[in-house]
């Protein structure tokens, strides 16, 4: 019987995150901000509370960070990771800076504590690489002359976390400042080996993992992946960090090869973790906490503006290119929720979640919308100065 | 003329550069193989006006269209012509002279007017292949010419 009643709410489920994504895809907007309302109606206190799947959905949901992270390490090699280091740094820090302290400050204001500061600094930090990719294509800018400026600032993102990460994870898991230091210096350890063993020997990583067999390469791939993040994990360095690296280790055609197989994968798992990140919240905890959400939301959005602008000037764009990298950098999505995730799990305050949930619902759902409205607008006003 | 070439982390390059009449063009080459060939606006040079996806094959035709101009036209001329205009398809037997030398080195159509059009290995086609394209035994070259001078390159081909 349990396995029937299993079935039956997994596939009602799926089910209804696939219509949902159908309707995303016709208005134009990211499937995430759904996804996320359908956790938030099936979790503790929705419309259609589910009785034994959650389980199985957490673990899904493990598994979806893991992918959602192996993937995007796939995207890059390490070359590009320390070229765009290198080329970007400066504006990558006031990214950093100017994105992280809005959430910072918001929850020191509140009373959170530091810990809660360093997690909603994340939440409010790291834009959604996927919505922005989708974002650029989806409107022919990849050609565009800010896009460099854009993607760099993403892998710089990108390359922050797995720093970010490992100390998050050390902060949550409530260690002494000394214990903690520990975990961060094993954590910086481990991600320069990776990345010095991946630019050295990546070859040899790759021989190892290479097969014509689409069936052995999948295998090959993905269980390195977890083996590495339970390592990884192990060594509190945040799983989700150990998947990334893996990603990086690989690269050219083989990567090409395994993100292939990995995205439907990871699409399914991936829409199972924004579900299941819906579950934990209960949504009628989301209503007092909206207005100061659509604020951090706002807030966020100028900052973002701001960081755009302030890069895209540097690499000698345009005024209307300024703003088009500003907007582009909107979007947040996956790794906020991540992030809130694990501040969720570690139990660091009971609106952190909800203010996390509400924040991300605006940006993901707002961000690719501002930017199809305002292009026409940027245009006209690029057209008469 | 200067081509700039930009890294895009996760997609792909782009190359691009302004013509003389001051549009600016380029191409966005992606990882998965496709191309992207852009035109920037010329109101707001850094947004891209008209962006046309191309295939591997399409590429491949436009490439040609652009870089061989005067070889199509000449083939043009020829078929325009006269009748008396043969196309012959030689092969180039391993152990002959030119096997693993360009084709510059032939001079085949300073030598005997035929023109070497193509070259077909192992199904797959070479079209207007240029001075440095290195034969290989087993290749078949596609000649066109007057009789004598297509001959006069089986020649060339077989004896050196």
């Amino acid at each position: 019987m349990h396995t029937a009643i299993l079935f039956l709410e997994l596939g009602a489920i799926l089910l209804a995150l696939g219509v949902l994504g159908a309707l995303a895809l016709r208005v134009g907007i990211s499937p995430i901000p759904l996804y996320l309302l359908a956790g938030l109606a099936f979790g503790t206190g929705g419309i259609v509370p589910l009785a034994t799947s959650e389980e199985f959905i957490s673990v899904g949901a493990e598994l979806g960070v893991i992918l959602l992270l192996l993937t995007l390490g796939l995207e890059y090699n390490a070359d590009e990771l320390v070229t765009s280091l290198r080329g970007n740094a400066r504006a990558g820090v006031v990214d950093l800076l100017l994105n992280a302290a809005p959430g910072a400050i918001a929850a020191l204001l509140l009373g959170w504590g530091p810990v809660a500061a360093a997690a909603m600094a994340g939440v409010t930090y790291a834009t959604s690489s996927g919505i922005t990719a989708k974002v650029l294509s989806d409107l022919g800018w990849i050609g565009n002359r800010e896009t460099p400026v854009v993607l760099s600032l993403l892998v710089f993102e990108d390359l922050t976390m797995a720093v970010y990460l490992p100390v998050l994870t050390a902060m949550l898991a409530g260690l002494s400042f000394a214990g903690g230091a520990v975990t961060v210096g094993i954590a910086l350890a481990t991600v320069s080996v990776v990345l010095l063993v991946a630019l050295r020997y990546g070859r040899l990583i790759e021989a190892f993992v290479a097969s014509p067999n689409s069936e052995v390469l999948l295998l090959k791939v993905v269980g390195l992946a977890l083996l590495i993040a339970g390592a990884a994990q192990k060594l509190q360095v945040s799983a989700a960090v150990g998947a990334f690296l893996v990603g990086i280790a690989l690269s050219g055609e083989l990567a090409e090869d395994a993100r292939a197989l990995l995205i439907p994968l990871r699409d399914l798992f991936a829409a199972v973790f924004f579900v299941f990140f819906g579950l934990q919240t209960d949504p009628t905890k989301i209503g007092p906490v909206a207005g100061l959400a659509a604020l951090l939301a706002l807030i966020s959005m100028i900052t973002k503006l701001l960081t755009g602008a302030y890069a895209a000037r540097r690499a000698g764009i345009a005024r209307a290119g300024r703003a088009r990298a500003g907007i582009a950098l909107i979007p947040r999505g996956e790794f906020n929720i991540v992030i809130a995730g694990l501040a969720v799990a570690a139990g660091v305050h009971p609106d952190l979640g909800p203010l996390a949930a509400a924040y991300v619902l605006i940006l993901a759902a707002f961000g690719p919308l501002a930017a199809r409205l305002v292009q026409p607008l940027i245009t006209a006003v690029a057209k008469r100065a | 003329m200067d081509v700039e070439q930009t890294a895009l982390p996760g997609i792909g390059l782009r190359h691009e550069f302004t013509t003389r009449s001051g549009r600016r063009i380029g191409i966005v080459s992606h990882r998965t193989g496709r191309r992207d060939l852009v035109i920037y606006d010329p109101g707001d040079p850094d947004r891209v006006c008209e962006t046309v996806t191309l295939n591997d094959e399409e590429a491949d035709a436009l490439a040609e269209l652009l870089g061989a101009p005067r070889i199509v036209q000449r083939l043009n001329a020829l078929h325009r012509e006269v009748e008396g205009l043969v196309s012959l398809q030689l092969p180039v037997p391993p152990g002959t002279p030119y096997v693993g030398r360009p084709m510059g080195e032939a001079r085949v159509r300073t030598r005997t007017g035929a023109s070497i059009v193509a070259v077909v290995r192992g199904g797959q086609v070479f079209a207007s292949p240029g001075p440095e394209f290195v034969f290989e035994g087993g290749d078949v070259v596609v000649a066109v010419g007057s009789r004598e001078s297509t001959a006069a390159v089986s020649d060339i081909i077989t004896r050196g």
